[in-house]
This record gives structure tokens, sequence and C-alpha cells, in this order.
């Protein structure tokens, strides 16, 4: 059984006829062909799918496409400018090498941004706790608290 | 920034943009048209005799498009995985090398073994039509620790090692270790278990395979670190294809760390797959397949001893390690618990005989091979444990004695096979000391002790071998492969430059690293040169990347090739300016006329090459594009210190390391911003294998208990510190370059220090790892109940 759903993803009106099981994640990089929202763990542990659904930092490898219905979402490709110039989370994390192999980060940033906007001034401790969604393999997450540390100042001014 | 600064400098990575904005192009990224989705029936049994498989009713199933078993690939003649390193045993016999079949025939071996391969139109109906595939598998007892294969009535996993016994191998003087041991004033021994890690890179393992009819080619997009190597391995010895039919383009890769240099079933499947239904083939790993198949690390049983003199110096040294090979032997395993494993046992030391002794086994496994590391975390290991030890034995200052044994003139000849270049391991030890704030230990001691915290210290002092070379040394030692790097240097017309290097990168920034060298070199901009890596219809034959190799080996043969670049250009420029071509120099990105003011632009030259109106034709060939090919004199030796600090709640268990300080010698730096980075990353796999991470299999059952993120923990941000790293810089003495690698040396110290400051915290000799609360809170326990 095939089901339509429709939603506004980065903007932009988005819908398919997706099989009822089709998480979100699947739609988002299969049917929608936006392949920046990654898949590392299926269970929900790594946090590379995160995106934002009506505001808020979802992993969308834990819901169905169905349950978006309505949603207004927003994946890694919406969060630059129209021009390209990177969101401050983004750039932070450019310049404080917060990322290496890159398939983490954009669930990383997607968290980050939530992050910021739930703690505007995130001490040190603050960030590594609220990180715990997130896997990273490369960085040892040190670069990463430093982006988001200056990313949050940043984000302020 | 002037052009010829960039090697030093922290330049931002090039890379990073399409990372951070969801443009970079992973496998699973990858869709072809008419495009189909394979699932892997694997077994769910430790050991297994497969009487049958019926595949009728998963054919039947919704968009299945082919279902084959090993039968089919049996029939179809697919030859087994090989392994690249062939170890000659101490009796002067080969090492036993069962067949690894891509899919299991007459047996599963371990749980997550490739049973079939399900096709269909969507993921999801292969999933559905795999679990319609009916094995019928008789259940066998399985083994599966190290240190039970060779028991007398150990379940046997291949017929042709009925001991469950690949090697029994062994490296040094044993008579003389023998000897310094009967004399010694104080002996020093430890036993442990070097835990079993599974690598886990974020991205998981991912094949899409495609064939043409058209030109009766292939082309596989695959999650790997070696395109070429895989494709030889391939094409040569599992599938008998031409290899210049066979396109392997390793595109973005999301982490290696080991786990990602072989050549696994999987790739090979789905390429043979492609064709027998003329469609592509996409596979890609869910979490828990790369728990159950990718290859897994470290897997050790050691007994380690060290003789000392009254003063604590290093007489000699005796081990003997058991290391799981798994069921099978993945592509580089064998080499791992020995070349790449007793060889640095000497460490930073003079310890005058060392003997080691290795004993690889099969068990009903995963197959381990080499994960970050590799051999030389485990070597560092039994070193620095056991002289952290012996200091505390002795009653002396762990810096003092390592003073005492210091290797302090190069180059060294270890009686382990290595040659030492170059190195200074005062420099980083004194360096680490004073950033450790190692005098204040025991203030800070005192106060944790008022608050009811233990406090400890411990250090690391790792000797690192990078760049596995040369060649034909390699080849005495048993590698059935070349170990030598690539490197093209593609000048065009504007000036603008594209470098094709057979280093692969999946994380390592070498877009970035490896154009400061090119611009450095070439005296022009940054953003002229592009590094292209991972495609093998575009670059020369290259060996790719592990073992922190890339910048020594693959940046050596980049500089290689812009050498004759810029020796052509001088003809070039000699004409161009009429002056003799002994009179050129190329220095800021000029051709210049010595002792004049005449020069000739980089650009200038390089349009004359393909323009070639005023040319010397009739001497020269048009054109500026160069290749070079390099295989090291030698290793390269990175070395460092590292100190770290925890403070451990002995009511709970828990542990904090409060302070991590690295100083790293990598030789010359080119980018400190990405050398850090990759030291913050080793550490952090380090400190997991210390304190969070273990493989573990059920000992009766064989099934792999720690299948998934919610039983094996991956350290998480809030689980390690702020790091304290820095560098101290003695050149390697081999390459142009000066440098030596720094992608393993976290992961390679960090456990022996972290352990070293854990045990000194609780006052126990020993405390298995990975130390997890529960394990601490038990020593704890037992202390309390002791005293």
């Amino acid at each position: 059984m095939t089901v339509k759903v429709s939603m506004t993803v980065n903007g932009k009106p988005a819908s398919g006829e997706v099989e009822e099981r089709t998480l979100l994640v699947s739609f988002i990089r299969d049917h929608l062909r936006l392949t920046g929202t990654h898949v590392g763990c299926d269970t929900a542990q790594c946090g590379a799918c995160t995106i934002h659904l009506n505001g808020r930092a979802v992993k969308s490898c834990n819901m169905l496409a169905m349950q978006a219905e309505g949603a207004d979402i927003v994946t890694i490709e919406g969060i630059a400018k129209a021009d390209g110039t990177l969101h401050p989370m983004q750039e932070a994390f450019r310049q404080h090498h917060g990322l290496q192999c890159g398939f983490c980060t954009p669930g990383m940033v997607m968290s980050a941004i939530d992050l910021v906007k739930n703690f505007p001034n995130p001490t040190e401790d603050q960030i590594r706790e609220q990180l715990d969604g997130n896997l990273c393999r490369c960085t040892g997450y040190h670069n990463i608290v430093k982006a988001i540390k200056a990313a949050s100042q940043t984000m302020r001014a | 920034m002037s052009a010829t600064t960039y090697i030093g400098a922290a330049i931002k990575r090039k890379e990073d943009y399409r990372f951070l904005t969801g443009a970079g192009n992973y496998t699973d990224d990858v869709a072809m048209p008419h495009q189909t989705y394979a699932c892997f029936v694997r077994s769910p049994h430790a050991h297994a005799k497969i009487r049958a498989i019926n595949k009728d009713k998963a054919l039947k199933a919704p968009g299945v498009v082919a279902v084959f078993t090993g039968d089919d690939l049996a029939a179809a003649k697919v030859n087994g995985l090989p392994c690249g390193w062939l170890i000659t045993d101490v009796n002067g016999q080969p090492m036993k090398e069962p067949p690894h079949p891509c899919l299991a025939q007459g047996k599963a071996r371990y749980v997550g073994d490739h049973v079939a391969i399900v096709i269909a139109e969507s993921v999801q109906q292969a999933r559905d039509a795999a679990e319609l595939v009916k094995v019928d598998y008789q259940e066998l007892p399985a083994v599966v620790r190290a240190g039970d294969a060779r028991k007398k009535g150990a379940p046997v996993v291949h017929d042709q090692a009925p001991d469950n016994t690949c090697y029994v191998w062994g490296l040094g003087d044993k008579a003389a270790v023998d000897k310094a041991f009967a004399g010694a004033a104080h002996l020093t021994t430890l036993e442990f278990i070097n835990n079993r890690l599974v690598p886990n890179a974020i991205e998981p393992r991912a094949a899409n395979a495609s064939y043409s009819r058209a030109d009766d080619s292939y082309t596989l997009y695959v999650a790997n670190q070696n395109p070429h190597v895989e494709r030889l391995l391939m094409t040569a010895f599992v599938l008998g294809l031409p290899e210049h039919k066979v396109r392997v383009v390793a595109p973005d890769v999301g982490g290696g760390f080991g786990s990602k240099i072989y050549l696994y079933a999987e790739d090979v499947v789905c390429t043979w797959a492609s064709k027998q239904i003329n469609r592509p083939v996409k596979w890609t790993a869910e979490r828990s397949e790369s728990f159950t198949s990718d290859a897994h690390g470290r897997d050790h049983v050691t007994k380690a001893e060290l003789a000392m003199d009254k003063d604590g110096k290093f007489l000699a040294m005796r081990v003997t390690t058991t290391a799981n090979m798994g069921a099978y032997l993945s592509t580089f395993a064998s080499c791992i618990p020995t070349i790449l494993y007793a060889t640095l046992l000497a460490g930073q030391y003079t310890t005058p005989v060392i003997y080691c002794e290795v004993t690889a086994v099969f068990t009903n496994t995963a197959p381990v091979d080499a994960y970050r590391g590799a051999g030389r975390p485990e070597a560092t290991y039994v070193v620095e444990r056991l002289v952290e030890t012996a200091a505390r034995e002795m009653k002396l200052n762990p810096a003092e004695i390592r003073r005492r044994n210091f290797i302090k003139t190069f180059p060294y000849q270890t009686p382990v096979a290595l040659l030492y270049d170059t190195g200074n391991y005062e420099a980083t030890l004194g360096e680490a000391l004073k950033v450790a704030d190692v005098a204040g230990f025991p203030a800070r001691k005192a106060e944790a002790a008022k608050r009811g915290k233990l406090r400890g210290l411990g250090f690391a002092c790792y000797i690192e071998a990078c760049g596995i070379a040369p060649s034909n040394v390699a080849g005495a030692l048993g590698a059935r492969a070349g170990l030598f790097e690539a490197g093209e240097v593609r000048v065009h017309p504007t000036g603008k430059v594209t470098v094709f290097t057979g280093s692969h990168a999946h994380g390592q920034g070498h877009e970035t690293t490896f154009a400061q060298v090119v611009a450095d070199r070439l005296g022009i901009p940054i953003e002229d040169v592009d590094i292209v890596h991972g495609d093998t219809s575009k670059i020369l034959f290259g060996m790719g990347t592990y073992g922190s190799r890339s910048i020594a080996v693959g940046g050596t043969a980049i500089v290689k090739a812009l050498d004759k670049v810029v020796a052509k250009g001088k003809k070039i420029a000699a004409h161009l300016m009429e002056a003799a071509e002994a009179d050129i120099e190329f220095r800021d990105g000029a051709f210049v006329v010595k002792g004049t003011d005449k020069k000739k632009a980089f650009a200038e030259v390089s349009l004359a090459a393909y323009v070639p109106h005023n040319y010397p034709l009739d001497k020269l060939e048009p054109g500026l594009n160069e290749n070079a090919f390099y295989d090291p004199a030698n290793f390269t030796f990175p070395a460092g210190s590292h100190i770290c600090e925890v403070e451990v709640d002995p009511d709970t268990g828990n542990v904090r390391i409060v302070n991590f300080t690295a100083i790293d010698d990598f030789g010359k730096i080119i980018n400190p911003m990405i050398v850090e980075g990759q030291v913050h990353g080793g550490l952090t796999q380090g400190i997991g294998q210390a304190l969070t991470e273990g493989c573990h299999y059920d000992a009766e059952s064989g099934q792999l208990v720690t299948g998934s993120y919610l039983d094996y923990c991956l350290p998480r941000a809030d689980d390690v510190p702020a790091f304290k790293v820095g560098t101290k810089e003695t050149p390697c003495t081999h390459n142009p370059l000066g440098v030596k690698g720094c992608g393993e040396a976290g992961a390679i110290g960090a456990p022996a220090a972290v352990m070293n400051a854990l045990t000194d915290a609780l006052g126990t000799p020993d405390i298995e790892m990975p130390a997890t609360p529960q394990r601490i809170w038990r020593a704890c326990r037992d202390m309390k109940r002791a005293a």
C-alpha cells in the first residue's frame, strides 16, 4: 500500500507517493534526492540523519514519512543562504576544523543549531552534554565543541 | 599569504564547503538508472553446517530480481577472497590459508557470515525477501575466544587447521633473551587482554556495481580506502576479470580507520551479480551488519616480561601473544600481529634483546584486521604498561625510568628489525611534563582525596612506524603487494594545476594538505591547485591510504612529479629567455636567469608548453604533465609522549579524564590544524579502547553480544576532555618533505596512558580494558575489602 505525503522541505512544497513504512529519512534521501542527510546507524543513536522538523532537531531515521505530513522541514541543504553563504554554524565548523570525513557533519550541524537555540550561551559542559545524540568517529569532538561555542557568539551578534 | 609559505600554515580545508552543505557524494548517495538493491542473508549462527538453501519463496516475493548462493558462485568459478601477506612460521612452513568464499559454501563460520544475496527493486523488498530464503542449518559448537582456540577438544573452525592455528611466528633472539632474564636484578610481568574493537566509521560500508554490455565493462562505487588494490584483488584473484575493464571509484568516504582497506565479499558479489542481471546492484550496510561483518581490530591475549638491572636499565623483553584472526583471513590480517606488532616492541628504548612469539588462531568470529594503529597500539600497550609498572615496582619516577632507557643516538638499529632514522624522545617527554603540569600533580591528588576522589597519572611514550616500506623488503617478509605510491601533476596551459594521487582521503583532508605542498613548491596560489583521488579511471596505479602513509609516501610521490615539472619548466624557460638551462633557477613561482632580473612566470612557461610556437620542438616534447612513483627507503618513525590524568569516584566507579596531554613528533608539519584534528580523533579512539569500547562474543553461543550502539559504547562528546596537544619537529631524514605521518598516533599512545593513570589512581597492578564503571567499582570494592 502506498500513501501520498506532502510537506514543506527547505521552503518548497514536496510530495510523493510512498509505502506506509517509508522512513522520513528515506523519503528525503531517495524520493527528494536530498542526500546530505545521512544514515549511520538505523537506530536513532548516531544522529547523522538529524533534520529540523517544525523548528526542532529530530532524527529522521526514527519516524515515518507519514508522520511528517504537513510539516515544515529543513535539511542541511537548506541551511546556507540562497547565494551560497554559509550559516554561522557551518562557517564556525569550517573555521575550527569541526569536521573530517564529513559524514556525521550534516546531523552535527543541524543538532548544533538547535542546541544554540536552546542554550544561547552554552558552556563547554553543556555543549558536550547536549551533543549526546550525535556520534563522530573522526574529530574526538574537541573542535566541534569549539565551533559550537564560537557559533553561539556569532549567532547572537 | 605569499604563495611560498603554505607549508606549515593552518589553511582551512578545501573539502569543507561540500560536506557542510550536504553536497558530499558518498557511495550510498550514488543512484544509477535501473538501480536494484541487495540484501545479504547472513548466518544467525556462529558455526553451522549448511545442509540446504531453498530460495523458491524468496524468488516469488514482490520485486525480487535474483537470489544467488555459494553454489551459484562456485558454478561460475568465482574464487575466494585472498590474503595479502604470507607469514612463514617458526618451522619455516607457510601459514594456513583456508578458503574464504564470497558466499558461504557448506558451512557458516561466524554470526554475520554471508550466505546468500537477494536482489530486488527496492531495499525493503530485498530485505523482506531475504527473510524468505530458507537455510537449513545444523548448528555446531563454536569457539570465539583467542585463549580457547587451541584448547584440547575446541571446535575446529577449518579442517585445514585442526588445531585452529594459522601460524606460530617468532621474532628476535630467544636464547639471548632467556640468558638476560636469568641474570636480571628485577623482573616485571604482566598478563592482559588487548580488547577486541569494532572500527565503526560512521558511514557504513557500501557498494554500487554496474555492468555495461556495450563495452563489457564494470563500474564499482565502493566505500574503500584503496581503490586500485580493491580492483587488483577483485579482478586478478577473485573474479578473473580483465583489470582494465573494471573501474573502481571510492568517492567521498565517511571514515575508514582501516576497516575499508579490504576487499570484502559484498563488493565482489554485487559486481559479479551486476552482469548476471545486467542492472546496477547497490548494497549499503545497516549498522548491525557493520558490527557483525566489518573486519574488527586488536583481540590479543598477551604475557609480557621485562628484565632490568638494579638501576632500572632494561636488559631484555619477552612477549608471548595469541592473536585472534576470526573465522577467515581478511586482506592484511596476518601481518598485523606480526610485522606491525613485534617490530615495535623496542619502543623508544635501548632494550638490547627482545623475543616475541605470536600464535594466530582461527575462531568463530568476524575476521580481525587492521584498525587505526594496527599492531602498534598493541605493541605500545605492552611496552608502556610494562615500563610504568616496572617504575612503580622499583620505586622510580616514571619519567626517570624512561629517560634512563631512551635511545639517544640515531640511526638506531633495534633488536626487532627496524632502523629508526631519527627522533628526540627527551624533547617530547620534557614538553609533555611541562604542559601536563606533572609537578603540580601531588597537590591536585591531595585536593581530590579531600573530596573522596582518587587521582592518577599515567604516561605513554610511543613509537610508531608509518609508510610501510620498502617494497622489496616487505616482499621478502611476505607482502604480496607493492608499497609505493603514485602521483601525477597535470599543469594546464594557464598555469592552473590538477594533481592526481594514489592516496585516498576519507577525512584526512588531502585535498588541502597536498594542495599546500603543490602550491608551496610551485609558488602559485592554493586556489590554482586541485587534488583528485579515488577513481581508477583517472589516477595512476596507487596503493591508497592506511598506516599513516599518505603524506610520507603519497606526498613524496607528488613532490617527485613536481620536481620533474620544474626541471622541464627550466628547459622551456631557458629557451624563452635565451639563457643556458644551468643558469635558470625556480623561485617564488617564476623561472629566473641567475644574477639578472630576467624571469618568466610559471604560467608563462606552461602556456609556452601548450602553445609551442617559440619552443625547442627539436629537443623537447610539448606539454607539462609529469608523474612519479615513489617507493620509500624506510619507514618513518613518529613518536611522542602522552600524559593522562584521571579522577575516579570509588563509590560509583565513574572515571573522568581531567587532563590529557599529547606532545608528538611527526617531523615536518604541513597543516597544523589538520594534524591536531587527527590527534584529537586518534586519542578519542584510544580512550574508547581503554574506557568504553569492547566487542564481546558470548563464549557458549558465539553470538555477538555488542551488536549496536546501545551495547557497544562509542565515545560521545561528554566521554572525552578538551585535549592539550603540541608538536616537536624532528624531520624525517629520508623523504624530501621531512614528514612522518600523524593519523594513528593518538590511538597508539592513549590506551596505555589512560590505563597507567587508572591503575595509578586505584593502586592496582592491572584492570581489564575497557575499564567500565562496573569494573572500576569492583576493583575499588576489592581493594577496600583487602584493606
